[in-house]
């Protein structure tokens, strides 16, 4: 093959895996890097007021806020978890996109609408307007934060796996604090004015970074189809050699199990407690069903991106910024598991590699076996995978540093603590607040290399299927929802979901011994590991039943809240409600 | 242009407003999450009990991935778009309905 650019074929012939400094890698990730700080940074100037700063003005067209909402949707688990879990998994790891992207027409039919029509700031701000109870506020503030910290580890662990590959020998907690620092820098000086921007570019570099390198290494190697023809569905032996792809090691699922519906993911708890492939499926069936429930009811409760809703003029506004988030994140989601079918078949040595060194970073590495074919094309679409991995973790990385600092900001300081407090020192309040978060975050992300992003990233999507989807779904639909009803729903449901979900975690980080009674008991393991096939269900009817009990203490102006929710704004009632409530007060 | 908040009792405050405005938003909100559901709830099921069917091969896809990991996309779109036009009119009848009374 000809040398392209035969000025960096010195860095870049050194081969694929463990070479030296890349420096195509490098200059595309700090253009990356460098444009979203200063994108941050100019769009500071221009966001003066507190309500600029948490959304931004509520002015923001349809076009800019769905690729904004899109561009902070799409996390480091979207970008390189998906393909690592395909890689690993296989067939089972396509429930994820597939659900990511489908979560959001349970968000379109159900809550866009209604939510962008009551008007608050934030979920917190909803849970206290359509109970008047400030005490709900409190108690929905806590998920904010229990949410937001598990979605910002497996970002972390993101940014250390992509630190560590462009930087070989940088141990993987360096990069969580590097990154890690410079967005709690990053949202402290620009809030989400600034975000808004940023996260609408940052869609497109993520589709840009994602599909150019995949149709590339599909023109050298093969098409996705051929990429999945290689894997038989027969069973087989695990090691095997076959034209067009690489031998796989050992410890690499067969090809059977990987192509095939009820692989390793779905399987893993029965397999561990020793039961036969027959005995194994029906677990793995209500693992699919459980793992289905909390990213589609999930996705629905993600305050990070509910709060977005906000930013829409009106009710459709709102709907019509959904269907189009569908469409840009459908798109998206066709080419994660691309990468992961390559990655089988063409990089199987990440299947040896544990933690940051393993297959999540297979969007990253992949590109670069084009070196072999044209010296320095590999590199540079490396280096377009990187930066589109900075674009990840960042953009999610900032629009939770956001909410959740609004929450402290907004909620806890602003309405519990001082609530005299004046603009300016709710400003100080806010970058305090950001840099305590960022802080915390950071310290998280170094504890879970050893993680799946995707996986990590399922956990934090189970804890607002239990908790938001539930309060937000219930008091959008249902009059007769009380504030107690509401709150012990979403408490139980919420908390028993965290307390499976940290259950599994502790154990698999060896922090508490369980492994004994997870093989003893499977199905107490798929219920705790992915736990929304009951919570969910659980916090619904505790809403229900709690409300009936306590029927008495059903708001007042229940109509005319319910009016609020529903009614197209041309009606004028928004308008009518804030008079009557300013009144009432 | 909008009505008066002292003007009691109005058809947009009346109880038959809002039960048939929420009815009919939720009527069509059900229809499609279930247009939604069946599919994304019977393909596990088809997997467990097909699974030679689902193996099929179709350029180099087994027919379950080709269905998953790029058919669903599409199928979603068609519903979210049906769900947009149909809420829209739903929602502007409920305008005019509104006006043509205070009229």
């Amino acid at each position: 093959m000809m040398d392209l650019f035969p000025l960096f074929s010195a860095a870049t012939t050194g081969g694929t895996a463990g070479a030296g400094l890349d420096y195509w890698i490098v200059a595309f990730s700090a253009i990356t890097v460098i444009v979203t700080i200063w994108m941050g940074f100019r769009s500071a100037k221009t966001s003066k007021t507190a309500g600029d700063f948490f959304v931004a003005g509520r002015s923001v067209s349809v076009g800019w806020n769905a690729s904004a909402i899109s561009g902070e949707y799409l996390s480091a688990a979207s970008f390189m978890g998906i393909a690592g879990m395909v890689m690993s998994s296989g067939y089972d790891a396509l429930w994820y996109p597939v659900c990511y992207a489908c979560g959001y027409l349970f968000l379109l039919l159900f809550i866009a609408g209604p939510l962008r029509r009551f008007g608050a700031y934030t979920i917190p701000d909803f849970a206290e307007g359509r109970f008047d109870s400030p005490l709900f506020r409190k108690i929905a503030v806590c998920f904010v934060l229990f949410i937001g910290f598990f979605y910002t580890m497996p970002q972390m662990k993101g940014a250390g796996t992509t630190l560590a590959y462009i930087f070989p020998g940088l141990p993987y907690w360096a990069g969580v604090v590097v990154v890690g620092a410079v967005i709690t820098v990053n949202v402290a000086l620009g809030g989400m004015k600034g975000i808004t921007l940023v996260q609408a570019f940052q869609y497109w570099a993520k589709m840009f970074a994602i599909s150019v390198p995949i149709f590339v290494l599909m023109a050298f190697y093969g098409h996705y189809g051929k990429q999945l023809s290689l894997n038989a569905t027969a069973p087989q032996a695990a090691v095997q050699t076959i034209e067009g792809r690489k031998p796989l090691p050992e410890k690499a699922p067969n090809d059977a199990t990987w192509i095939s519906p009820f692989g390793r993911l779905t399987t893993k708890a029965a397999a561990a407690a020793g039961l036969s492939p027959e005995e194994q499926k029906p677990y793995s069936l209500l693992y699919t069903y459980s793992l289905i429930v909390a990213i589609v009811c999930g996705t629905a409760g993600l305050p990070h991106i509910l709060v977005r809703f906000y930013t829409n003029p009106d009710g459709v506004a709102a709907k019509k910024t959904t269907m189009w988030v569908m469409i840009l994140i459908g798109v998206f989601y066709v080419f994660p598991p691309v990468f992961g079918a390559l990655g089988r078949n063409l990089l199987p040595e990440l299947y040896l590699a544990a933690g940051a060194k393993g297959t999540d970073k297979v969007v990253l590495e992949l590109p670069r076996l084009l070196n072999e074919r044209v010296p320095g094309l590999g590199s540079i679409l490396s280096g377009v995978t990187c930066a589109g991995a900075f674009a990840a973790f960042m953009s999610t990385f900032s629009g939770l540093l956001v909410s959740m600092t609004g929450a402290l900001a907004h909620d806890v300081y602003g309405r519990m603590l001082r609530p005299k407090s004046t603009a300016e020192q709710r400003m100080r309040a806010f970058k305090v607040a950001a840099v305590v978060i960022g802080a915390v975050a950071i310290v998280l992300g170094t504890r879970v290399e050893q993680f799946e992003i995707n996986f990590m990233v399922g956990q934090a999507f189970a804890i607002a299927a239990a908790s938001y989807f539930p309060l937000l779904f219930m008091s959008a639909w249902w009059r007769g929802m009380t504030m107690k009803g509401a709150a012990t729903g979403m408490l139980t449901g919420g908390l028993l979901a965290l307390l499976g979900i940290s259950l599994t975690s502790f154990s698999d980080m060896k922090w508490i011994d369980l492994a004994e009674f997870w093989k003893a008991n499977p199905l107490l393991r798929i219920l705790c590991e992915q736990p929304a096939i009951w919570t969910v269900p659980l916090a619904i009817t505790l809403m229900i039943v709690v409300s009936k009990l306590t029927r008495k203490e059903i708001p007042a102006d229940i109509r005319m809240k319910m009016l609020v929710l529903h009614a197209p704004e041309q009606l004028g009632l928004k308008q009518e409600y804030i008079q009557e409530h300013q009144h009432g007060h | 242009m909008r009505s008066s908040p002292t003007s009691e009792p109005d058809a947009l405050h009346s109880e038959a407003f809002l039960h048939r405005l929420m009815a009919r938003q939720l009527k069509l909100s059900i229809s499609c999450a279930a247009t939604f559901l069946v599919a994304l709830l019977a393909l596990p099921l088809v997997n467990y009990f097909f699974p030679e069917v689902m193996a099929k091969r179709l350029f180099g896809f087994t027919l379950t991935w080709l269905v998953l990991g790029v058919l669903f996309f599409p199928y979603v779109w068609v519903i979210s778009w049906i769900f947009i036009k149909r809420s829209m009119a739903l929602e502007s009848e409920e305008v005019a309905s509104i006006r043509g009374k205070q009229q």
